[in-house]
């Protein structure tokens, strides 16, 4: 615990020896390639597929008909919504699927997409998520019988009664309107699968680029079962995956079509899809629009919050959603401030967008209630003249609060905010700034210093709120010691670069005492592996992990017993040191751990069982809450209000750390995730459901340049409940990054009197809404 | 190494599938995230942009082209030294990048670096670490003292 050991998963890599799915070449493999829609919403009139089966290599061409026959043209999503695979009559966002086509070669498939000839009757689309509520908005969901209006759920949470009081008695209420926008991961490596169906033996061996192989494996089981592919009938494989981020939670109907053809033809159908088509139609994340609000005393004490929230879902809701909560976990948004009074609804709707979401690294909806929070107490500090740093110090919940209630209900397990935000002001001599924003200021320069001190929640989850179709989210690990002291270890779980390789392996290594170079991870092979839930909503440290420990101390028992046996001693007389047992006062009698494995399997005490092995499956007590003290300087040019972020200070808190490097590798990756939403991504839309950059070419994914030189440190308050007291990291960043760069570019607006800016903040909204207010000539002199 | 390819064959496509060199990645279908960069006579290049008939009888340098006699080369001990990767799927790219990069310019500064690699997109490390890396194999290929490959903490 706590080395920085370099990674073992590394030297594949950087010898171009990974293996991707669209590495992967099978005897007989066709290629599909997919027909996809011009138009957000239509009707289908035809599908001529004659001039495509014209050309030589072109096997098959596959409708939503085709797929009728076997029922295999609807699938349920994760979030008990149903999706069209292929459709057999009516299109419901741009770029759906259509057609699929099969060909000997990825190039003759493209020829047979463009000659299969569709007929459309085009509608007009739903785009706008408030209208869509409208009591009068054309009903979308034809195909749900009975379905009157294009509302899908609403879920509340905390004391409406109680929050209205004390809004209605309150000193001070702020509030703001914002929109978190529609984003989509961009992995680097797109969604793709190899369907291989062996008709002789009744198998599917599936290859496919997931995050959640075993409970994927469960629901093809679902989805298939009724044609004979019932769950032993299935092997899904994950390979080495480009990069998750939620993205790769989903199934997507070109995984199902890839089956279903290879179910019927028998041959491996590969399915891997283009930059666009991801862009285009694989889940988006976000897109929730929040009326934030805070109540407070007069000195800026915060006495409740109140959150009302539209979330656009598209055509389905196909939510990669851990938990029984429609929204997630966004309830958290109550944020780190001790008071006790808070109320929060939702409303979701269907629209003519591609639908989702998925988690865009975070822990499902909490970046969403991290942004609304963390602006909303900047407008309170604003509001009420305060330094922005001391009135979250004033509404800080203290480390003694811990373990805390938060007014929605849940249970934060430690933390310790002040220490953080007071080490991230000392990093970035927050004090000096200020001095220096001063003097800016006077000369009508636009500097700001924007902060965020965010509480996360991470870890899906304890049984009792967290499940995917009901499947409770434990994870799981299975070790095996072999004769000569080293290990195979085996997950649930399944990294798309989050070097679970390296940390597993140390965690077993400082459970166990073997080297972490001696123990072998696997992950993602649904036959090998324990069954597991996958690595997303950075749950893999806080239930692989602690499974991983678990598994180590059922082995360690075992050792005792046998060092007992071994040393004739009894196993009170036995002592632990990293690697070896000794008997107390006499350490030159000891077995290593080494010797005792070997014992397991050649000099086992009678009556136990032979070989060193152990599984432990673990059902998490509680969430874990990592925090954040983040604080950004941006400095904006006032003719071309380009922004600049000139230093970026993060301090994370993620309890106990196994290995600092990578999870500082994780910390910049996210927070680079955080500017991306801030400043630069955003899926934009016109009336017609035309998507407007659908490609990597004006979809901007920040390079080097964008990306400012990262400055990170930490703070450690452990997880009180975790066996080794990690809290999880992966999503930290990206949940606190987009409230401080936001907070900075509106502090730095505040000559113009501006308090709030929806990301992305880009030059020209800043100039556009200065231009709309009449605000361009403002003085800037303070 | 001989192949027959069809016109309209991509070069990133000739190398995959024809002559199974997979360390060459496809992120991408506008020439954007820089995935599919190899060495075309030691020029970084997009290879999901060029026709494999435009490199008849020119020199290409894959990822699996950077291992020498001598083990690994300074930019895969950077990368690795550095935790300049996490997924690896834009990592073979990447790499071959700064190898030209550091070929023109053998001691760049940060901001040169970063422009350098404007064109290859990472999505998973931020980048810090891969200007560290880059820095790493400069100092390695100058015969230079090696900088820390500790993380830095403020």
């Amino acid at each position: 615990m706590g080395h920085s050991i370099k990674r073992k998963e590394d030297d594949r890599f950087i010898q171009g020896k990974g293996n991707y799915v669209d590495d992967i070449k099978l005897d007989g493999m066709l290629h599909m390639d997919i027909v996809r829609s011009p138009y957000a919403y239509a009707k289908i009139k035809s599908i001529d597929a004659s001039k495509a089966l014209e050309i030589p290599g072109v096997v098959a061409v596959v409708t939503g008909k085709d797929l009728e026959q076997y029922n295999l043209h609807w699938m349920p999503t994760l979030m008990s919504d149903t999706q069209m695979v292929l459709p057999t009559d009516t299109v419901m966002y741009q770029s759906q699927e259509v057609a699929a086509v099969i060909a000997t070669d990825r190039y003759i498939a493209r020829d047979g997409k463009e000659a299969v000839k569709v007929e459309y009757e085009p509608m007009k689309p739903l785009m706008n998520p408030h209208k869509a509520m409208d009591a009068d908005a054309p009903v979308l969901r034809t195909d749900k019988e009975g379905k009157k209006d294009n509302h899908i759920w609403h879920w509340e949470v905390g004391d409406k009664a109680k929050t209205d009081k004390v809004f209605n008695e309150a000193e001070v209420t702020v509030e703001e309107t914002m929109h978190i926008p529609r984003i989509h991961v961009a992995s680097i490596e797109t969604c793709g699968c190899v369907a291989d169906y062996k008709k002789v033996n009744n198998h599917l061996t599936m290859y496919m680029t997931t995050q959640a192989p075993h409970a994927v494996r469960t629901v093809l089981a679902l989805v298939a079962g009724h044609v004979g592919l019932t769950e032993e009938k299935i092997r899904v494989i994950s390979p080495d995956i480009g990069g998750g981020f939620g993205g790769k939670v989903p199934v997507y109907p070109g995984y199902v079509i890839a089956i279903a053809v290879s179910f019927l033809t028998g041959v491996p159908i590969k399915w891997v899809e283009d930059r666009s088509e991801n862009l285009q139609a694989d889940s988006f994340a976000r897109d929730y629009h929040i009326k934030a609000e805070i109540a407070a005393t007069k000195e800026g004490k915060i006495q409740a919050t109140r959150f009302k929230v539209l979330a656009d879902h598209g055509y389905t809701d196909a939510s990669a959603n851990p938990s029984k909560f429609p929204t997630g976990m966004f309830s958290i948004g109550t944020g780190s401030y001790d008071y006790d009074t808070a109320y929060m609804e939702a409303d979701a709707v269907y629209t003519n967008k591609p639908p989702g979401g998925v988690a865009y690294r975070c822990s499902f909806r909490v970046t969403e209630a991290v942004h609304a929070i963390e602006t909303v107490v900047d407008t309170l500090a604003l509001k009420i003249g305060k330094d922005p740093a001391q009135l979250r110090f004033e509404n800080f919940i203290k480390k003694d609060q811990f373990p805390w209630k938060s007014p929605t209900g849940w249970e934060y397990d430690s933390g310790d905010y002040k220490a953080g935000l007071e080490m991230a002001m000392k990093a970035i001599d927050y004090d000096g700034l200020r001095k220096e924003q001063v003097e800016k200021r006077k000369k009508g320069e636009l500097m700001g210093i924007g902060i965020s001190t965010f509480t996360e929640i991470v870890g899906a989850g304890p049984s009792k709120d967290f499940d995917i179709l009901g499947i409770k989210m434990f994870d799981s690990a299975e070790i095996r010691v072999h004769p000569t002291g080293k290990a195979i270890a085996r997950f649930g779980t399944k990294s798309q670069g989050q070097g679970h390789e390296t940390t597993y392996a140390q965690i077993i290594a400082e459970e166990l005492g073997i080297p972490a170079e001696n123990i072998q991870v696997e992950e993602g092979d649904t036959d090998t592996a324990p069954y597991g839930l996958g690595t997303y909503a950075s749950r893999s440290t806080p239930t692989a992990g602690a499974a991983a420990a678990m598994a180590a101390r059922k082995l360690k028992d075992k050792a005792k017993k046998i060092a007992a046996y071994l040393l004739e001693v009894s196993e009170d007389d036995l002592e632990w040191e990293p690697g070896k047992f000794s008997v107390k006062g006499a350490p030159e009698k000891s077995k290593t751990i080494q010797e005792i494995v070997f014992a397991a399997y050649t000099d086992h005490p009678q009556g136990m069982e032979a070989g060193f092995e152990a599984t432990h499956y673990y059902d998490p007590p509680n969430l874990t809450f990592p925090s954040g003290a983040y604080i950004c300087v941006a400095d904006i040019d006032p003719d071309t209000f380009e922004i600049k972020v000139r230093r970026f200070v993060a301090i994370d808190d993620c309890g106990n750390i196994i290995n600092p490097m990578i999870v500082q590798g994780q910390v910049h990756g996210g927070l680079t995730q955080g500017i991306a939403p801030a400043m630069y991504e955003e899926l934009l839309y016109d009336d017609d459901g035309n998507i407007l950059n659908g490609t990597l070419m004006d979809y901007l994914v920040p390079t080097a340049v964008e990306s400012p030189s990262w400055e990170t440190g930490h703070t450690i308050t452990p997880s009180p409940h975790h066996p080794i007291g990690a809290k999880g990291v992966g999503e930290s960043p990206t949940v606190g990054a987009p409230p401080a760069i936001a907070n900075a570019i509106c502090d730095a607006l505040k000559p113009y009197g501006i308090t709030h800016l929806d990301i992305p903040i880009t030059p020209f909204k800043i100039f556009k809404t200065l231009q709309e207010k009449g605000l361009l000539d403002t003085d800037l002199k303070m | 190494m001989t192949a027959e390819v069809e016109p309209r064959t991509l070069l990133v496509h000739l190398i995959r599938e024809k002559l199974s060199s997979t360390g060459t990645h496809i992120g991408c279908d506008t020439s954007s995230c820089g995935a599919c960069t190899l060495l075309i006579d030691g020029k970084s290049a997009k290879s999901c942009t060029i026709l494999a008939v435009q490199v008849n009888g020119k020199e290409i340098t894959t990822v699996e082209g950077l291992l020498t006699a001598d083990g690994l080369h300074p930019i895969q001990e950077g990368f690795k030294e550095n935790h300049a990767l996490h997924c690896g799927f834009c990592t073979p790219g990447m790499m071959m990048r700064a190898v030209e990069l550091l070929g023109k310019n053998p001691n760049p500064s940060e901001d040169e670096i970063r422009w350098g690699i404007s064109g290859n997109l990472c999505r998973c490390t931020g980048y810090n670490n891969i200007v560290k890396a880059i820095k790493y194999a400069s100092a390695k290929m100058r015969g230079a003292e090696l900088p820390s490959t500790e993380p830095e903490f403020v």
